[in-house]
């Protein structure tokens, strides 16, 4: 990843958004604002002075904080212990902390309580927690790594409420995104990176998701949306009353899965949708043979595959997309080509019986890069030097490339910019056209409710709710992800929240 | 397009060789410092070592002596590749000469029954030996290192127990060294008689056959696809259908049979019997190798002919007045600088490669890019 020419300029006392597709160089400049990088050439200038930050220590000297995307906090911790970890020497680890923490929480509306187990806090109070965090460091200018990937609309806008208390007390906020809408409902001012450099700078009033979208990527905004119904009365994938619990430390167990059925038919893409951590991961594992369920069974076509190896489930046509492309999907220090061969080494043309076929892998891999159109020199080149839209359009292009039955995607275009988003989702509607059946997981609820046919609410380890995508709303979906809607969701036009600026579909 | 890949290659050759030159020259520089504070010349052993080691009949030994390096080698580093560290080379090849021994010395079979039978049983011993300790960690979660470790100690405590007149031993007619049954003269290996120079080992020829294997295995199998699978990410392993247990069990299984080999040239081409001095520690000789051979069949054939070069010249230095820790400091020293200077190099290579990626996709970018701008 490069960043050349970038020229920002932030303002003290707005919420300035960053955006631009994965891959355009947002995180390496965020990671050099923060001094976990340096510059080859060019200056920060922070109020007026000109300034090197060598590590983040120095950053935050300069008032420069950041929120990243995954938490660091300590479970087993309290909130008070998590905030001032690290900060003793600011104010102690006693009373005086905990005055400055409720001072800090009271002056931004954080709501934070001091003494509660971080473990009993849910995704959106941990977030505070990390926000305010910052601020006890003496924060004046936060940085929000992609904010908002995590939560479900209603905490969104609550998250924006906090945002805005933040710049009406002067403070300055850099918000990292990529979903438009958003942007434009809390940001003062929107910087849009292209391929490593700034293309511009607008004013969210007077500018249209569309036109947004359009400065990002230099092509028409995609949508996710299906035609024609392609589902058939054969199913193919079928679940019924799977059951996955696990042991923790103390001994406790704790249920993951509870009683999961569904079916999947050809040409059907079932979504379901949760937050995450709510049982999505391990259900995926146990469709895939990685985790053994303890109860249910699993039947593709008409054979039982509840306990069957992972290597015969792939073999029998099951393509997967996984939610982790760097633990799951790939070797980062192997090349391309190699990493064309992870999992399907049994099948042509990687292999010709016991022994590899690496002229035929290696042609193949320079077939997917055209067809999928992955950004790279070569096929060569290690896969940790790609971008991870790139390593993403890898993944589906060799998944897609075995003419899988069922494809278990799990948030198949997370951090793929938008021209490739719509690349991906042509290809699995193509594939869908054919008769392909698919699990759809994620956290993107425009993309679940405009790919799937069918949708389903996954909360606490069961499926609690399903919805029509046709008429179903993403804040109707949200409130049954929270827990606080069951059964058949309808579609009901006035009882939604009111307040949804969420217009980039 | 073509030419970026082509040049990446040769950066990583280039890389590949900086790594252990950096760790020899920086570990010659230490060494010399070691020297100058005895007092003595470094300039004068260094040059005593390579005129006496490139004469005709050190390199007879040095060959000799790196064949066995080289099977230990390989057989820590099938280990290394699926990220297991098998401490355990040490015991297995013990185990599997003292038996291997005692076999040869019962059979009155020719030759070439017997020598195979020798070399598989050797091979099986060795594999038993490290499957113990796979199968601990597969089943029970045990670290290999551990468990190897022990398993050296255990097989030290059966040599040592049978290893006596009576048990599967007799004392040889000088009454000093106490061994298993001599082999017949027919279960010898080959050896090459290259005159004033001395034998050389028949055995070098099954140690290249053993590397030519490894190279073969797991680069041009499925086998060894999913073995370095494992050994990369266990996790993407898993997900691709390895079945990573399995594969730690088998992967060790095969480290312990090749370092069932590694007695086998000192009992096949030299000792003919298993006594109370054959060679030790050869185990431990071969992580330091492969860690210098950089997993690499070629490279840890150059570590095990550095490592017998080192120990042949560095003996002789001590008939020219320096002390003979020297080859112990220098052996020491190459392996941390080796450590050392391999994980910086990655590291560089690493993020070159990705700032050469980058910066070849920004300049094929900024073509459409601007062609795009102009058009709006």
């Amino acid at each position: 990843m490069a960043n050349k020419d970038i020229d920002i300029t932030v303002r003290t006392g707005t919420v300035h958004a960053l955006c631009g597709e994965n891959g355009a160089g947002k995180s390496t400049l965020m990671k050099i604002l923060y001094g976990m990088q340096q510059p080859d050439e060019g200056t920060i200038t922070v109020g007026g002075e000109t300034v090197t930050f060598n590590n983040p220590a120095d950053a935050i000297a300069r008032g420069i904080g950041m929120v990243h995307q995954h938490f660091m906090l300590a479970d087993n911790l309290t909130v008070l212990e998590n905030v001032v970890l690290g900060a003793e020497k600011l104010y102690g680890i006693g009373a005086k902390a905990r005055t400055k923490i409720t001072e800090i929480s009271d002056a931004y509306g954080l709501n934070v309580r001091p003494d509660v187990l971080l473990e009993e806090l849910g995704v959106a109070d941990r977030q505070r927690v990390e926000i305010l965090k910052v601020l006890y460091r003496g924060a004046k200018t936060l940085i929000l790594d992609e904010p908002t990937a995590v939560l479900v609309p209603q905490e969104v806008e609550a998250l924006f409420h906090n945002l805005r208390e933040l710049k009406a007390e002067g403070l300055t906020v850099i918000f990292i995104s990529h979903k438009l809408g958003e942007v434009l409902s809390v940001a003062d001012e929107i910087t849009v990176i292209r391929r490593g450099t700034t293309v511009g700078t607008v004013e969210p009033a007077g500018t249209t998701p569309k036109q947004l979208a359009e400065l990002m990527v230099g092509s028409e905004l995609p949508t996710p949306e299906t035609e024609e119904s392609t589902v058939t009365d054969v199913p193919l994938l079928t679940v019924d009353k799977l059951h996955l619990s696990q042991t923790d430390l103390d001994g406790v167990e704790r249920i993951i899965l509870d009683a999961i059925s569904f079916t999947i038919h050809q040409g059907e893409v079932l979504g379901i949708a949760g937050v995450e951590g709510n049982g999505q991961s391990e259900l995926v594992e146990a469709i895939m043979g990685i985790r053994d369920p303890e109860a249910g069974v699993i039947t593709l076509g008409d054979t039982d595959i509840s306990h069957a190896p992972t290597r015969h489930r792939r073999e029998a046509g099951i393509g997967y997309i996984p939610e982790d492309r760097h633990r799951h999907g790939l070797l980062l220090e192997a090349p391309l080509w190699e990493n064309r061969i992870l999992g399907h080494v049994t099948e042509r043309p990687n292999s010709h019986g016991q022994l590899l076929d690496i002229k035929g892998a290696r042609a193949d891999t320079g077939r997917i890069i055209e067809a999928y159109d992955v950004r790279t020199p070569g096929i060569d080149v290690t896969a940790a030097s790609l971008s991870g839209g790139n390593q993403q359009k890898l993944i589906v292009g060799r998944e897609m490339s075995h003419s899988p039955k069922l494809l278990i995607a799990a948030h198949p275009t997370r951090g793929v910019d938008v021209g490739a988003q719509a690349a991906i989702w042509d290809h699995i509607r193509e594939a869908r056209r054919e008769g392909l059946a698919v699990l759809l997981i994620s956290a993107d609820l425009d993309e679940l409710i405009g790919l799937s046919d069918t949708l389903r609410v996954m909360y606490r380890g069961r499926l609690v709710a399903d919805a029509d995508p046709a008429t179903i709303t993403p804040e109707e979906l949200g409130s049954a992800m929270t827990g606080a809607a069951t059964g058949h969701l309808e579609h009901t036009a006035a009882t939604g929240p009111e307040h949804t600026e969420d217009d980039a579909r | 397009m073509k030419k970026l890949t082509q040049r990446i290659d040769r950066e990583r050759l280039l890389l590949g060789i900086a790594a252990p030159l950096l760790a020899i020259v920086a570990a010659l520089v230490v060494t010399a410092l070691v020297i100058l504070a005895t007092g003595k010349n470094p300039g004068a052993a260094f040059s005593d070592m390579v005129t006496y080691g490139s004469a005709s009949d050190s390199q007879v030994y040095i060959l000799n002596k790196a064949t066995t390096y080289y099977l230990a080698g390989v057989s820590v580093a099938i280990g290394f590749r699926m990220n297991l560290f098998n401490i355990g080379v040490d015991g297995q090849y013990r185990i599997a000469a003292f038996f291997a021994a005692v076999l040869g010395g019962a059979l009155t079979t020719p030759g070439w029954i017997s020598i195979p039978l020798i070399i598989l049983c050797a091979m099986g011993t060795g594999a038993v030996w490290a499957a113990i300790a796979g199968v601990l960690k597969v089943t029970r979660g045990v670290s290999e290192v551990i468990s190897t470790i022990m398993l050296n100690s255990i097989a030290t405590a059966i040599i040592a127990f049978l290893l006596q007149p009576g048990k599967l031993a007799e004392l040889q007619s000088g009454g000093t060294v106490v061994s298993t049954k001599p082999l017949p003269t027919s279960s010898y290996f080959f050896q090459i008689d290259t005159g004033a120079a001395g034998e050389l080992w028949g055995f070098i020829v099954i140690a290249v056959l053993v590397g030519i294997a490894y190279w073969f295995v797991l680069g041009r199998t499925r086998f060894g696809f999913d073995l370095r699978t494992v050994g990369q990410s266990e996790s993407a392993a898993a997900a691709s259908g390895v079945s990573v247990k399995k594969m730690v069990a088998t992967s060790m299984v095969i480290s312990g049979a090749v370092a069932g080999l590694i007695g086998m040239p000192t009992l096949l081409n030299d000792s003919h019997q298993f006594s109370n001095d054959f060679p030790v520690g050869i185990g431990f000789t071969g992580i330091a190798i492969a860690l210098l051979g950089r997993n690499h069949p070629v490279g840890i054939a150059l570590g095990a002919l550095l490592w017998g070069f080192l120990e042949r010249t560095t003996n002789h230095l001590e008939f020219e007045g320096y002390d003979k820790e020297i080859l112990g400091v220098i052996q020491g020293v190459i392996v941390l600088c080796v450590v050392i200077a391999y994980e910086i190099v990655r590291r560089y290579g690493l993020k070159r490669q990705q700032q050469r990626v980058g910066a070849e996709l920004a300049a094929q970018a900024a073509a459409p890019t601007e062609k795009q701008e102009v058009a709006r």
